[in-house]
């Protein structure tokens, strides 16, 4: 890679207080624990995992709605979150997060151009004609027409709100968006619109996603690169075609397995994972997967580092093994 | 066998206050004894409303039944007291969110014994008192312990102490299994049983409740808007869209070679490797305003003067289409024709 990443995080910790009786701290929740991360300006990287694994923590890290407990930040060559550190109003414009549904935080006594100028406001010196324009522009870019402007949020369709709070986070030019679960609670049918919608906005706004989905043929359909979580840990990371031809670590290659696939043969019949992932507040010691993991053995109680080769790597200690 | 389950041209809809919503019509729909059948569709088509008009559980003060019959067990659910003795024994019921199902206060164990005072195999039905012996009390906790057992939940005794939030999601959804199977129905209603859950859980889930269901013989309906999850569990799919049936057949008939052009749509909306999804433009219809005709023609590629204007019926032996212009061959077909 040439070009600087536009995002690096550098052992990224993000550790919540278990309270107890009298909130006496009885223990941590490391939900983000040790994450190195890069993203190349352009591509999208796909975060899956399921629920608990850190990954909408890591998206709020990079955010800045979390502060992280130990590690860094950069964005753009700059570092922007680390312990104590005060995060530059500047980069809240440049970094965006979109959460599940974005139409959900319009104001419903705002007429919606009240609502799209409002991020202009906070953040530009633009007059209003230019504002107007800007909104104008964006408002066609998600496919809206002009006269929805004059509207109130309840008179547009849930759909249309979600197009509306897209345009809202593409107003002040980001150029990394964080999409948290951006298509679950959607039909198929809708789905495949919204997922066109965003390829559609990428390519004309020339942005990066950090794509975070526990849905596989989603992330699969939708990224380059695939970031692979298991109890605040990457455990897995590649071009997303080698992760999903080839996986490495035994807790992929079971999620994999367990993604139902229409035509193929019934994977409840031969699903071998067991139990569910254990409590982020009481992690086993070593390999956080050891306890569910088939290969486990006695390495497996040191925890393992990324291996990587060349693009794509595992966090684990028999994969080699494996392949042989 | 006869069917278990058999609905028949049900129409129903509720008053509300901008007129009467038609939220089913003439829907057609047959389970019979140890089948598992999906009922597939997108929100709004109507599949929770099918499935608590089933179990006679909708607002009798807002519904309005417009024709059709739904006979469960040999009984008609839509009559008089409808549905007494039926639901709770013959038919039981596993909802999407089973947190908001268990009562918070109480121990898993003793709403698992409530449900077993009144809804126990063992309990004479002819008995309306909830007396209950402690001969039937030590029957029914042996029998909810093995059933807790044979949903593999760990150390079933100490299940029954805990209170619903000390356990996980996929925990939960086990215990809501165990309980719907515990009075031995005929029939389970399962609704979206494994939406909220991750996806390695909804395979051990998946696997379980088909497993349970072909060893007992128990039928069951699944609805889902999952077609993954109604590839992996079904025997049988039926196809809803805006309370329409769109199309039944058999499992490996609908995935390899569905006709109705909704259906089609809907399985290339899925995201598949070497293919952009497609989606299906336009939305589903109010039901306070259905299209007349077939109530998918607005969104129909293949829609003519005729569809407008009549509504297709459900033909055919087995795979069975409600379409005017039925799709022919394989999922490569064109649907322009």
């Amino acid at each position: 890679m040439a070009e600087p990443p536009i995002l690096e995080l550098r052992g990224l910790c993000r550790h919540f207080p278990v309270r107890g009786l009298l909130n006496r701290r009885i223990g941590t929740l490391r939900a983000l624990d040790g994450v190195d991360l890069s993203v190349a300006a352009g591509e999208v990287l796909g975060i899956v995992g399921e629920s608990g694994c850190g990954k909408s923590t890591l998206g709020k890290t990079i955010m800045g709605i979390h502060a992280p407990t130990e590690g860094e930040v950069h964005f753009e060559g700059n570092l922007v979150a680390t312990p104590g550190h005060v995060r530059p109003p500047a980069v809240r414009a440049r970094l965006q997060y979109v959460y599940q549904d974005p139409g959900a935080s319009l104001d419903p006594n705002w007429r919606l151009r009240r609502s799209l100028h409002e991020p202009l406001v906070i953040h530009t010196n633009l007059p209003r004609a230019e504002r107007e324009a800007r909104i104008r522009e964006i408002v066609a870019a998600v496919g809206l027409p002009d006269a929805h402007l004059e509207l109130y949020p309840h008179e547009i369709s849930g759909g249309q709100q979600r197009r509306v709070g897209l345009a809202r986070i593409l107003a002040l030019g980001p150029k990394l968006v964080i999409l948290d679960e951006p298509t679950s609670g959607l039909d198929v049918s809708v789905q495949a619109s919204v997922l066109a919608l965003f390829r559609d906005l990428r390519a004309r706004f020339g942005l990066t996603y950090l794509f975070v989905s526990h849905d596989l043929a989603v992330v699969r359909a939708m990224c380059d690169r695939v970031a692979v979580m298991y109890l605040g840990r990457i455990v897995e990371i590649g071009p997303a075609a080698e992760v999903f031809a080839a996986p490495r670590h035994p807790y992929t290659k079971a999620l994999l397995a367990a993604a139902p696939r229409i035509g193929g043969p019934r994977v409840t019949e031969s699903f071998a994972l067991q139990g569910e992932p254990p409590d982020p507040a009481h992690l086993p010691q070593g390999c956080r997967f050891r306890a569910r993991c088939p290969l486990a053995a006695p390495a497996c109680a040191a925890e393992p580092e990324l291996d990587m080769t060349g693009a794509h790597g595992a966090a684990c200690w028999r994969w080699r093994e494996g392949m042989e | 066998m006869s069917d278990i389950l058999t609905v028949a041209d049900l129409t129903l809809g509720f008053r509300t206050e901008a007129g009467p919503a038609r939220v089913l019509d003439r829907v057609r729909l047959s389970v019979r004894p140890g089948e598992i059948v999906g009922l597939v569709g997108e929100s709004g088509c109507g599949k929770t409303t099918l499935a608590r008009a089933i179990l006679g559980t909708l607002p009798a003060e807002a519904t309005q039944v417009g024709g059709g019959r739904i006979e469960l067990a040999g009984s008609d659910m839509l009559g008089p007291g409808g549905g007494r003795g039926v639901r709770g024994r013959a038919v039981t019921f596993i909802p999407q969110d089973p947190f908001a199902s268990f009562n918070p206060l109480f121990r898993i164990g003793t709403q698992i014994m409530d449900l077993m005072r009144w809804n126990s195999p063992r309990r004479d039905p002819a008995v309306r008192t909830g007396w209950y012996s402690p001969a039937r009390r030590r029957a029914d906790r042996a029998a909810a312990i093995a059933m807790l057992e044979a949903v593999q939940l760990p150390q079933p005794a100490r299940i029954l102490r805990k209170y619903p939030h000390e356990l996980s999601g996929g925990q939960r959804q086990r215990v809501m299994i165990a309980m719907a199977l515990l009075p031995e129905p005929r029939l389970v209603i399962a609704d979206e049983p494994t939406t909220a859950l991750d996806v390695t859980v909804q395979a051990q889930i998946l696997g379980l409740l088909r497993r349970l269901a072909v060893d007992r013989g128990v039928a069951v309906l699944f609805t889902t808007h999952d077609l993954g999850a109604a590839w992996e569990i079904c025997d049988r799919v039926v196809v809803m869209y805006a309370g329409q049936t769109a199309e039944i057949a058999p499992r490996e008939g609908f995935f390899a070679a569905p006709r109705h052009p909704y259906t089609h749509l809907l399985l290339r909306s899925l995201p598949e490797e070497g293919r952009d999804p497609v989606g299906i433009p336009g939305s589903v219809p109010s039901p306070l305003r259905p299209p007349p005709g077939c109530r998918f023609h607005p969104r129909c590629p293949r829609a003519s003067q005729v569809c407008t204007e009549q509504a297709p019926p459900l033909l055919g032996e087995g795979h069975l289409t409600a379409c005017h212009h039925p799709v022919g061959g394989a999922l490569g077909d064109t649907l322009d024709g």
